[in-house]
């Protein structure tokens, strides 16, 4: 049932899309016809590979690597009262610079390979991973916490069996919205300077006038980046199922 | 059973306030040992408060007070406490949640002798079955059953309730305050309810809290064990006295 009424969205936007063009007779180097775009994906499957591989491989370095710094952060500031007295407003002021504006000097200092790319999806994502773990991590429920000291919990025990996992749906939301905005910081940086990954391909297909192969290059990014998102919701939804009982109905719904 | 005796509580409360409002001030009050005080009021009367004074949840600033206990040892360690929800970690099974005071203290929740008491508690409150289930699985009165046996698993001779069964229905709630009467004589019990049902069938000793800062009632000793029938007489009376004393009390 699900399956079918996406199925049908989906035609409806291809249909769409074909009336568009037409309607309007826009030339194949303005608007490509749906079929003029799958043409182009099969003739030139191997590129899109190649290019694909290359940017999939920066995006969830991109994402592990930003997450796990994310985590760590929320955990010291969480941790020592120090840490967020100095590190907390270098956070909220790193995040009024826009970090697209640092992707010339990421490439010049770390290089026209992955690394800057990944640097880039690492920065685009380290603030919402860090704001939503350590927004989870300050806000353990009052009673579990009185319950633990009358217990004489430990520190360690205590954020190990109760802060964790109390601040998991917290850090959950931040992980999607990293997953969903991790792609972003790795395709600027190869619109920046690079010579492999999606990005260039778009790029390179545009000066070439290749408009199809930058639609199909458009559409597999965008099918990546849905793929992503669709994995990491059901990797976390399965991690945390006593989350789920919580949810609201309409939301339920939607899925 | 704790190997020791439980003692007598002696709180003195010398002063006891939040931001600008003084709740006690030269407060007293005295819990028998191995006996149950109830404490009854109304909302806001500050009996949540001198609940959390005696489990040591509030910090100095916001409460001076001094506690004695008739064996002249600390209370410090010797509390379990039961809040009015449940409080049971919902990724944890129901065992485990019976078992929380161990894996927070030195992990040791899964010796085997530990294990071993968890189920067995699990079954003086009925819940055999339900060792593995989550408590999102459970209903309201299943898992405040799992909450007592959270409580008793801590073996403490002091045991402070904090209106545990108010928020079920009246039939469970009658089940539980027999299972609660049954499981929990001969520890030191201070009981915090609305209900002045459930204070006369389970209190030893009760009083009612009122004023700004608070005062304690004249203490009412309803006769017989508890759990006394809902039904008895003398019970009856008692209520209809303790509902006049708190519907003239100044909330």
């Amino acid at each position: 049932m699900i399956a079918a009424r996406r199925l049908m969205t989906f035609a409806g936007l291809l249909l769409a899309w074909q009336g568009i063009v037409w309607l309007t007779q826009a030339p194949g180097y303005i608007l490509p016809a749906p079929v003029a775009v799958a043409a182009a994906f099969v003739a030139h499957a191997g590129t899109l590979a190649h290019h694909a591989s290359t940017t999939v491989v920066e995006i969830v370095s991109g994402l592990l690597l930003g997450s796990l710094l994310g985590f760590g952060s929320a955990l010291s500031l969480s941790s020592w009262r120090s840490v967020r007295r100095w590190l907390l407003p270098v956070l909220v002021v790193s995040q009024a610079m826009p970090v697209f504006a640092l992707a010339p000097i990421l490439m010049l200092w770390l290089g026209y390979g992955m690394a800057s790319k990944i640097a880039m999806a690492v920065l685009i994502i380290y603030f919402p991973v860090t704001a939503a773990c350590f927004d989870g991590l300050r806000h353990t429920p009052r009673g579990w916490l009185e319950l633990a000291a009358t217990m004489r919990a430990t520190p360690g025990n205590l954020l190990r069996s109760i802060r964790l996992p109390a601040a998991l749906p917290a850090a959950a939301s931040g992980l999607r919205v990293a997953t969903a905005v991790a792609p972003i910081g790795a395709v600027v940086g190869e619109w920046v300077g690079s010579s492999a990954g999606l990005g260039y391909l778009m790029l390179h297909a545009n000066g070439r006038m290749q408009i199809d192969l930058m639609f199909a290059a458009l559409v597999t990014l965008a099918t990546i980046s849905l793929a992503l998102y669709f994995s990491v919701d059901y990797a976390l939804k399965r991690a945390l199922p006593w989350h789920r009982q919580t949810l609201a109905d309409d939301e339920e719904e939607n899925q | 059973m704790s190997a020791a005796a439980p003692p007598g509580v002696h709180v003195r409360i010398a002063r006891l306030a939040y931001a600008d409002s003084l709740i006690f001030s030269g407060f007293s009050l005295k819990l028998e040992a191995a006996r149950c005080t109830c404490l009854l009021g109304r909302s806001g009367s500050g009996k949540s408060s001198l609940l959390r004074a005696l489990a040591q949840l509030l910090s100095a600033s916001v409460c001076e007070l001094q506690i004695e206990c008739s064996d002249h040892l600390p209370l410090t360690g010797r509390v379990a406490y039961m809040a009015q929800e449940d409080l049971l970690l919902p990724w944890l099974n129901v065992l485990d949640n019976v078992t929380l005071g161990h894996r927070l203290r030195d992990r040791s929740h899964n010796r085997p002798e530990v294990r071993d008491r968890a189920t067995r508690l699990l079954g003086d409150v009925g819940l055999r079955g339900s060792a593995r289930a989550a408590p999102g699985e459970l209903s309201c009165g299943m898992r405040q059953r799992a909450a007592i046996a959270r409580t008793l698993m801590e073996d403490q001779p002091v045991v402070l309730m904090d209106e545990p069964f108010s928020a079920l229905d009246a039939i469970t709630r009658l089940d539980l305050q027999n299972l609660a009467a049954r499981l929990l004589h001969e520890r030191t019990l201070l009981l915090i309810t609305h209900d002045p049902l459930e204070a006369l069938r389970l209190g030893d000793a009760i009083y009612t809290l009122d004023g700004r800062p608070a005062n304690l009632s004249e203490p009412l000793r309803p006769r017989g064990p508890a759990p006394r029938p809902a039904g008895d007489e003398q019970l009856l009376a008692l209520q209809a006295r303790l509902l006049g004393q708190l519907s003239a009390s100044v909330p």
